[in-house]
């Protein structure tokens, strides 16, 4: 079995404490959370950190609540929880839906959602999800917070704006009336990383759309998101007219290579078809009175 | 470095590198060797325990990570030597043949059965599906656990160890 | 078949709970890195990152000086011992370490021996290589291009990347046949590279005791007897000195037949530092250079009249058969039994040819649950059939039904030369039918068809070709395939087993007891089975190929009459009359016309071991043994139908059902004939969609990982369904006819008849497995890609 370069451990009693060994150990440090992306990556010795910062006993970032406008979801929940949450399906059905289909049900039971942002994979699904939310990521550091959107956190595959010194404490999601929402994947095998996925947000507002959000995993979309098909949903009712014009902007627009999941037409399909039909679910979820 | 942990409800503690998964720990140091491994990508879930209550893979923890946590591993199933209903289950439907995958299915099994008593196939197939088995196609795995939820009286006592 | 319980005393075949599981579930069994031996040193090996490349040096100075390394070997000290080469199965060597090149990614490269795991895997990182990096031969179909770049250059005057020629069957018949033809179709088809991945890697533990010049090798073998005698032969280590032992073993598929370096390299590794050497691969060390399987490229030509009698066959292959010619198979076959081709049908000629090719990818091809190459033979001939039925028109089943052999043709004499012993196919197939819903299906189909709906229903029938094999006709290195049993009743009627095969999940240690208490009458409970040790047990050529009920269960039976026969000279002389005079009722010898006049075997086994004078000719103790030569091949076959799925949109198939009838003579025990069928259903499931192992333009290995090489979960799989007949083998003392690899085999053409059947409203005739998402959708758009190639 391969096994992980040499490392020191140290673990986090609280956000301040992680931020400051981070200090004290500087970029040859790393966070571990569920440790379910970057274990692997050191046993295989892809990436090895001189050392480890816990920070799984910061139960302090473990929850997921409304505080105001927002659902907050703390860095630390747990795929499993987030997938169960009654509190976000009842705001976002998107959540159960995509975090039914990240991994395995044993890989959500460690893996979180702050360590799926911060790992940044190319084909992450919840980049997509809160790529589609409009949700924005809080990072605390060493005088304070930032919030940033979620589309200028990820500044390319695995990579992150997040500083050395910073780690990712919260991921907050607008709260929206009359708003739908769905998350729609293609993969090889359950389990398997997405050959591609799409989420999408529709909010309608007197028989148009008003806000929309389309999320692209997999398919080297700029910061996991179609904006140009977004933005041709807003202002328009909802029809299959309007969806399929979207979908295909959302194709047009990302930028899949071929690998073993698919050649490059393939995904490019697989964004079309997905992007229809997470946009119809969520508009009719958006509509209720539709059913 | 030190790491202390209660292994099937037995205190153990070692002076290990950080570096050292949880797996090894347990199967080198404290020789627990139903506990397997069988890829390095966190794959195959051949390598499952439990960790404070919850099933995890073993290769993708670290010892230290553990340290302080309650594990449960295959040892840790029967209880004073009377088998638990899935290992019984296991036995009675065929649920195994090889027996590399099986200290870990029987462990998502148990932990299965432990919240959702009366589960169906689909639930069981899902419970399950973060773990690889190359011998039976899973029909009879599926069987050993229906037939465990049959049988178990035990899952009142468990869900309080694993709570 | 009834239950064992309701047998007397638990006696012979039917369902019985498995012996070797009361450990299993308990987290006790004994792996091979479960195993810890006093003063136990850890090797780890160094691979190649690089598919074909030149070694210009090797530096392990800085290895060496890790504190915790004992070792470090090179194929330059390899050399010094005559074992950096050591020859293959195939007429061919192998390179234990790579001395000159490397030839194909993940090659063994060195060695490190260090004082723990962790410790080794670190100082692999501290040898330097210096490569100088050639071109990789990575497509077959151009491995002999003029001026391609020769693989083999060790070979003396090699100019190219050619291995062998070989054929079967009357070529000129054949082509007659095509040209009296109405219809001939002709579908090139690739039965891609696959490995059969055991959630257990293959490993080692040598152990020299350097007094006594003792070895003893414990290892994850399926053929502990063939290794002994292998590592005897080719390191001139004494045999009597040699002890294999194979503890339990974390699945074989045929992944762990071979011998492979790092087990030549714990040896080396033990002599040298005069400790014992563990060596476990890692995962990817298991896909990338052990054991792969397939990799055929075939052409398929059948022909047949208008109203759909199939008249021949014909099958050119180029097979891949990596850097090294090293497939395990019978000495005579090249292509394995590749040439039981025709399959389950009745035709007047057929021909095949089979062309191997060198290239830049690690060695095999006879693994995974194949039946030397029956695997591939089934898929050409099922996928032709399937062809030639879309050309005319008809359905699939019906055309089977019409040209399947007859029960009145057996046994029968294929055009290939093989005789089948048995079978009653159209009974398999009706019952498949019927069980599946047949018609009813065809009705939903078309109904669907009719709405955009995409419904497949895929059949496969197959001919499976097990029990290698009569000394007569073939051997391993010269090693015939006889395998020996030993079986003794000990003095209070409890009997002890022992076997040259060597279970790796089968339950042996359940079947071969039931084996010996049909025969004998002792229970199932008071048989043991010793198997897995050389020391301990007769000699045999080990368990694959579904040899072990064929050949050893035979050896079983035979020397399990011959202790009822014993018994009865023995019953005699306690008896006081003529052996003549006696009858076997279950487990007792019994006076014709007295009943109450009898001998129970345990009290023969006590009178055999004590002061009763013995008949003349008849020595004590109750024991015999067979050496079984098998007089054919067994043939097991069976029906099996798929009913998939698939997405329009995304190309996304879904297993919906599966229905398995198969017929493998008697059963021992309906469970376990079950669950080896249901694990070889998923291993078709995982073939047909998922499973492959490409390479790119370099030679990089796109399959070495679980990330990369994907097997079917829980969740890709359905509740299988299944169903028996049972037609007896007529050579086997006990008409059994072995079940191992019979789903692997035929699954996969099933399941890809299914889903080429779902596509055929787009006029899809064929494409290649796995079919993935993305190969189901390009099949659709009429460009389907080529799965031995990185995807463009």
């Amino acid at each position: 079995m391969q096994v992980p370069a040499p490392f020191d451990y140290r673990r986090a009693t609280s956000v301040g404490d992680a931020i400051a060994l981070l200090q004290d150990y500087g970029p040859d440090s790393r966070v571990i959370a569920g440790g379910h992306s970057l274990l692997p990556m050191m046993r295989l010795r892809l990436a090895r950190p001189e050392v480890l910062i816990d920070i799984n006993h910061l139960t302090e970032l473990d929850y997921i609540r409304v505080d105001g406008s927002f659902l907050k979801i703390g860095a630390m929940v747990r795929h499993v929880t987030l997938q169960t949450s009654h509190l976000a399906a009842e705001y976002y059905p998107i959540f159960a839906e995509a975090e039914a289909q990240i991994a395995d049900p044993l890989v959500r039971n460690r893996g979180t959602v702050g360590g799926s942002l911060c790992q940044a994979d190319p084909a992450e699904d919840l980049s997509a999800v809160f790529s589609a939310l409009k949700a924005n990521v809080v990072i605390a550091h060493r005088s304070g917070t930032r919030k940033v959107p979620i589309s200028e956190f990820h500044t390319g595959p695995y990579t992150t704006i997040l500083e050395a010194d910073e780690i990712l404490t919260e991921v907050e999601v607008p709260l929206r009336s009359n708003t739908g929402s769905a998350y729609e994947k293609v993969e090889r095998r359950v389990g398997d990383w997405a050959i591609a996925a799409v989420g999408a947000m529709v909010r309608i507002e007197e028989g148009l759309v008003s806000e929309a959000g389309i999320g692209l995993t997999a398919v080297r979309a700029d910061h996991f998101r179609a904006k140009e098909a977004e933005d041709s949903l807003v202002g328009r009712p909802p029809s299959t007219e309007a969806i399929a014009e979207a979908a295909s902007l959302a194709a047009t627009h990302c930028d899949p290579f071929a690998d073993q999941r698919g050649p490059e037409d393939y995904k490019r399909h697989l964004v079309e078809e997905l992007t229809k039909r997470a946009l119809s679910r969520a508009m009719n979820r958006s509509l209720p009175e539709v059913h | 470095m030190q790491v202390n942990m209660l292994v099937n409800g037995v205190e153990v503690s070692d002076d290990i590198e950080p570096r050292l998964l949880l797996v090894h720990f347990l199967r080198e140091n404290l020789r627990l060797t139903g506990t397997h491994w069988g890829c390095d990508t966190s794959n195959c879930g051949t390598c499952t325990v439990w960790m404070d209550g919850t099933p995890v893979k073993s290769c993708t923890v670290l010892a230290a990570m553990a340290s302080g946590s309650e594990i449960m591993t295959v040892e840790g199933l029967a209880t004073d030597g009377e088998l638990d209903p899935v290992q019984q289950g296991f036995i009675e439907m065929h649920g195994l043949q090889c027996g590399f995958c099986t200290p870990g299915m029987m462990l998502s099994a148990r932990w299965l059965l432990d919240h959702n008593p009366d589960p169906n196939e689909e639930q069981i197939r899902e419970a399950i599906s973060g773990q690889i088995c190359r011998c039976t196609g899973y029909e009879n795995i599926v069987r050993a656990v229906k037939w465990a939820a049959a049988h178990s009286q035990k899952s009142d006592t468990r869900e309080e160890v694993g709570a | 078949m009834t239950d064992v319980k309701d047998k007397p005393d638990g006696v012979g075949f039917g369902r019985v709970i498995r012996k070797e599981d009361a450990r299993f579930v308990r987290g006790k069994g004994s792996y091979i890195d479960d195993i810890v031996l006093p003063g136990m040193l850890h090797g780890a090996v160094l691979r190649s990152p690089y598919a074909h490349a030149k070694i210009i040096s090797i530096d392990t100075s800085v290895a060496e000086k890790h504190p915790k390394v004992k070792a470090v070997i090179t194929g330059a000290l390899l050399e010094t011992l005559n074992l950096a080469w050591i020859p293959s199965l195939s007429h061919d060597v192998i390179a234990v370490l790579a001395t000159d090149k490397v030839r194909y990614q993940g090659q063994e490269v060195a060695f490190v021996i260090a004082e723990d795991r962790y410790s080794a895997r670190d100082a692999l990182e501290l040898i330097e290589v210096d490569y100088e990096v050639l071109p990789a031969v990575v497509d077959a179909k151009r491995a002999l291009d003029p001026g391609m770049v020769v693989i083999r250059d060790d070979i003396e005057n090699k100019k190219d990347n050619y291995i062998f020629d070989w054929g079967s069957g009357d070529e000129a018949a054949t082509e007659a046949v095509f040209e009296k033809a109405d219809v001939i179709v002709e579908q090139d088809m690739l039965y891609p590279r696959v490995h059969p991945a055991p959630m257990e890697t293959c490993g080692a533990i040598a152990d020299m005791d350097p007094i006594s010049g003792k070895l003893t090798i414990y290892c994850t073998t399926q053929a502990p007897h063939a290794h002994r005698t292998l590592y005897a032969l080719v390191a001139g280590l004494p045999e009597h000195k040699l002890r294999v032992y194979s503890p339990d073993i974390g699945g074989g598929f045929g992944n762990k037949v071979g011998i492979y370096p790092g087990y030549v390299l714990s040896v080396v590794g033990s002599i040298i530092t005069k400790r014992p050497v563990k060596w476990v691969e890692d995962r990817s060390e298991n896909l990338m250079s052990t054991s792969f399987a397939r990799d055929y490229h075939m052409k398929g030509k059948i022909a047949s009249t208008r109203d759909g009698k199939i008249l021949g066959l014909r099958v050119d292959v180029l097979a891949d058969h990596g850097a090294f010619n090293n497939t395990a198979q019978p000495t005579k076959f090249p292509a394995g039994f590749f040439h039981v081709f025709s399959g389950s049908y009745d035709m007047e000629a057929a021909y095949c040819s089979v062309k191997g090719v060198y290239t830049n990818k690690a060695p095999g091809g006879v693994a995974y649950a194949c039946s030397f190459r029956v695997t591939e033979a089934v898929y050409a001939v099922e996928r032709m059939v399937d062809r030639l039925a879309l050309e005319l028109d008809m359905d699939p089943a019906d055309l089977r039904m019409k040209n399947l052999l007859r029960p009145e043709q057996f046994p029968y004499t294929s055009p290939t030369g093989w005789e089948y012993d048995s079978g009653e196919y159209p009974r398999a197939l009706q019952l498949a039918m019927d069980i599946a819903g047949y018609e009813d299906l065809r009705k939903e189909q078309a109904e669907k068809r009719a709405n955009g709906e995409l419904m497949g229903i895929g059949l496969s029938f197959f001919t499976e070709t097990v029990g290698a094999g009569p000394k007569k006709h073939m051997d391993i290195l010269g090693l015939g395939m006889a395998d020996g049993c030993e079986v003794r009743v000990h003095p209070t009627g409890k009997a002890v087993v022992r076997l040259s095969v060597q279970t790796q999940g089968q339950g042996h240690e359940t079947t071969f007891a039931q084996i010996v208490s049909e025969v004998t009458g002792i229970p199932v409970a008071d048989v043991e089975v010793i198997h897995g040790d050389t020391d301990n047990t007769p000699f045999g050529l080990g368990t694959y190929g579904s040899r072990s009920t064929p050949v050893s269960g035979a050896a079983a039976a035979v020397a399990s009459k011959r202790i009822v026969e014993k018994a009865r000279l023995i019953a005699s002389a306690m008896l006081e009359c003529s052996p003549d005079d006696l009858e076997w009722t279950t487990g007792r010898w019994q006076v014709k016309g007295d009943p109450s006049a009898g001998k129970t075997i345990a009290e023969i086994a006590l009178a055999a071991h004590a002061n009763l004078e013995l008949p003349e000719g008849v020595e004590g103790h109750l024991d015999a043994s067979c050496v079984y030569d098998p007089p054919n091949l067994t043939f097991p076959f069976g029906a099996y139908i798929c009913v998939v799925d698939v997405d329009p949109g995304t190309g996304k198939v879904k297993v919906r059902r599966f229905i398995a009838v198969d017929d493998c003579g008697p059963r021992i025990n309906p469970m376990i004939v079950e669950g080896q069928v249901h694990g070889g259903l998923a291993d078709g499931v995982g073939m047909a969609l998922m499973e492959s192992i490409p390479f790119d333009e370099d030679g990089n290995c796109l399959g070495g990982s679980f990330m990369d090489y994907l097997l079917p979960t829980s969740l890709e799989c359905p509740s299988w369904e299944t169903g028996e007949t049972v037609t007896p083998s007529p050579h086997h003392p006990l008409g059994l006819k072995g079940v191992g690899e019979s789903a692997t085999v035929g699954s996969p053409p099933a399941v890809v008849n299914a889903v080429l059947d779902a596509l055929k409203p787009f006029g899809v005739k064929h494409a290649d497995m796995p079919l993935t998402p993305a190969q189901v959708w390009r099949a659709m758009q009429g460009r389907p890609m080529r799965t031995d190639l990185a995807i463009q």
